[in-house]
């Protein structure tokens, strides 16, 4: 589905990644983890198409298209969701005007016709269960006021709106006490199946405790420097970065 | 260029949608202003003596005047004898009813999404339709008489109720009370007149449509809403105009009279021709609206949705007489490419417990200079009065302007005044959220922008509210970055 060759990115001149290599397949689960500064997030916000950063070598390509040319919202509509490691506050705009707006657009992209109010509601109820919303958090504006776990619950909600091929999950442990961590993690886990998958960018093992991964890769100073199964994850938990670092 | 800046570029190098203008045979006055062309217009309406007095009242009294120059803006020198101050469409009789009136006209107002007949108007709206200097037709009279609702043109009335109209004029806005006051006072052609009786609910949403068609004309038009004790009315107002090279001047005057216990909403959306993307031609804006809640537990609401114009000078204001009467001023100023916009409110508290309310949203793209300028004034005897103001801008770009000129006079101790101000860019972090999910930079555009506006548009009655909403993505679109 993914396949990540050889990508150098770099922002304002600082060289962030340098020669990465990722290759996910349908209905994997791959954790990437890493120090503070390695790259994690920046991998993300690349593979998403953030224009902040310049790809300078290698290529991303995804279900066989080459994502270089594309912008983020081309990219959204292939079918790539990034749950934000901090959601973004829209003053005055909804979460439910918000999804409504991106379903429809995506939806008309495709030369689908744009749900009406009752489907619409529909599918918003069906996927509110998932992650345990209230509707009355849908109807304020988004982000706005939100508590850290709220805004995370209203990303996985929202990634549950939008069906994507491909998660990728920034950090969405960070500032999550362990109840919502749980209910974030049954939200992600109910919406995986063999056709998608997704990539959990965390510092913690904590996390993967609960989103278990099929593979774990290890990101220092821009590259995967190892890569194992969920078992990585422990020994890393427990032995810290230092040990697997170049040159050590 | 950033892609920040392409985006806002592309998004606010949008072209004005009402650019086209129609030829019908009109009846138009040669240019220049004196007092020939004040005794003309009043001729041509076949005023009473009273009011041609009036006029050349105001006249002399203009003459005196210096056009105002303390608003933030740039205005160019306006040649006030190169305009023509009475343009109308030739009329072959006198109308009965709106289905005699010219179906070229009829078509004109169509165009803009403002069917004129009766029959087809679902939504309960009444429309007065005011081309150039001239009303052609106002739909629902008569549904709207049997309650004793007066609804017509502003020449209507001064022949069919004088009393009211001479009882009332000039009373909330003296034509001295500043330069285009007294010019208007002095040229107006028509506009609305609207009077609801003691004790009625109008039913339906009256409405004022300009448009501007002939060249090289001034529009200046007069609307006087006076609702009588325990009253209610809204009202819409709506403007547009032929893109045309040349700059035009609009100058109108809206008095609104609040009996005891009577309620006005008034909003507006105005639409009129800004200028192309560098600046050239585009109407000149200067309008003196001022509601007066002369009686105890009156209300007067002005929201305003402002679009277009190359230049706004606009004030909507309410005296807070009455005792508890409240004043109320929602707006959004929107200015793009080379606009320039000086708009506010006063609120003037006279009686005791006098509430207002401002909310202003600006939100400045391109090379555009937007301004807040208000005032709060609480008088002596105004005791226990509330103000309570917000004014956010909000900036699209870098070479754009957002300027806030609060002034607060307060002469009584027991009020409280409280104002509020923010200035923010629009997100590079907000479209990049929105562009995540799957939507376009227009779409994420406009939504931002309606959020961030929403506690103004949500004041606009249900239609308009949906048409101010496309109106501001559109004046928007080629605007973000």
């Amino acid at each position: 589905m993914l396949k990540i060759k050889n990508l150098h990115a770099s922002v304002e001149d600082t060289k962030i990644l340098k020669g990465l290599n990722l290759e996910v397949k349908s209905g994997e689960v791959h954790a990437i983890m890493g120090p503070n500064g390695s790259g994690k997030s920046t991998l993300a916000s690349v593979i998403a198409g953030r224009e902040d950063y310049d790809v300078t070598d290698g290529e991303i390509n995804f279900q066989g298209t080459d994502l270089g040319e594309l912008g983020p919202e081309e990219r959204a509509r292939e079918g790539i969701f990034l749950a934000f490691q901090y959601p973004v506050e829209i003053p005055g705009v909804s979460t439910t005007n918000f999804m409504k707006t991106a379903v429809n657009q995506i939806r008309e992209s495709k030369g689908e016709k744009p749900l009406d109010a009752v489907a619409f509601l529909k599918l918003m109820k069906e996927k509110m269960k998932l992650v345990n919303i209230r509707q009355d958090l849908l109807s304020r504006s988004i982000n706005d006021g939100f508590s850290g776990g709220e805004k995370k619950r209203n990303e996985i909600f929202q990634m549950a709106m939008l069906n994507p091929k491909l998660s990728i999950l920034d950090e969405t442990d960070s500032g999550l006490d362990i109840d919502a961590l749980k209910i974030v993690s049954n939200g992600v886990n109910a919406l995986k199946s063999k056709e998608n998958a997704t990539v959990v960018v965390t510092h913690y093992q904590r996390l993967l405790d609960y989103i278990v991964p099929d593979f774990v890769h290890v990101l220092i100073d821009g590259k995967i420097v190892k890569s194992g199964d969920k078992n990585l994850a422990l020994e890393l938990e427990e032995k810290g970065y230092d040990w697997i670092k170049p040159g050590n | 260029m950033s892609k920040d800046d392409k985006i806002l570029k592309d998004f606010t190098s949008k072209e004005y949608e009402h650019g086209w203008s129609v030829d019908f045979e009109v009846d138009q006055a040669p240019n220049g202003l004196n007092e020939d062309i004040v005794r003309l217009i009043s001729k041509k309406k076949e005023e009473p003596n009273w009011l041609l007095e009036w006029r050349l009242d105001a006249f002399e009294t203009f003459k005196k005047m210096k056009m105002p120059n303390w608003a933030n803006l740039k205005i160019p020198e306006i040649d006030l004898q190169s305009i023509s101050y009475y343009s109308a469409p030739k009329k072959k009789k006198e109308l009965k009813s709106m289905d005699e009136v010219d179906p070229e006209l009829i078509k004109t107002f169509e165009k803009l999404g403002i069917s004129l007949q009766e029959q087809k108007r679902l939504s309960g709206v009444a429309v007065d339709a005011v081309i150039d200097s001239v009303s052609i037709g106002t739909t629902f009279k008569d549904k709207l008489s049997e309650l004793g609702i007066i609804f017509c043109s502003f020449s209507e009335a001064v022949k069919e109720h004088p009393d009211l109209v001479k009882k009332y004029l000039g009373t909330v806005i003296p034509s001295k009370d500043n330069y285009f006051a007294a010019l208007n006072s002095a040229v107006f052609s028509d506009g609305s007149f609207c009077y609801i009786p003691k004790g009625v609910r109008c039913p339906m949403e009256l409405s004022t449509y300009f448009r501007i068609n002939a060249s090289n004309t001034g529009q200046f038009e007069r609307t006087l809403i006076i609702a009588d004790e325990s009253s209610y009315v809204s009202y819409l107002e709506g403007c547009t105009a032929p893109m045309r090279d040349e700059n035009q001047l609009h100058a109108a005057v809206v008095e609104i009279f609040a009996a005891s216990n009577a309620e006005v909403k008034y909003s507006t959306v105005q639409n009129w021709y800004p200028g192309d993307k560098d600046g050239k031609g585009g109407i000149y804006n200067f309008v003196t609206k001022r509601g007066i809640c002369s009686g105890d537990n009156s209300k007067i609401s002005w929201t305003q949705v402002e679009t277009g114009s190359a230049i706004t000078w606009k004030y909507p204001s309410c005296v807070l007489k009455g005792n508890n009467s409240i004043g109320e001023f929602y707006s959004v100023a929107v200015t793009n490419n080379y606009q320039q916009a000086d708009t506010g409110t006063k609120m003037v508290h006279i009686g005791k417990n006098t509430k207002s309310k401002i909310i202003s949203k600006g939100i400045s793209a391109g090379n555009s200079q937007n301004s807040y300028r208000g005032q709060v004034k609480v008088m002596n005897r105004a005791s226990n009065s509330r103000n309570f103001s917000q004014c956010d801008s909000l900036l699209l770009g870098n070479k754009c302007g957002a300027h806030t000129f609060p002034y607060i006079d307060i002469d009584n101790k027991s009020s409280m005044v409280e104002h509020e101000a923010t200035t923010s860019k629009i997100g590079e972090d907000q479209i990049f959220y929105c562009l995540q999910r799957g939507m376009d930079e227009e779409n994420a555009i406009a939504l931002i922008v309606n959020g961030y506006a929403k506690d103004v548009l949500k004041q606009l009655p249900m239609e308009f509210s949906v048409e101010a909403q496309k109106l501001l993505s559109l004046t928007l679109e080629g605007s973000v970055g």
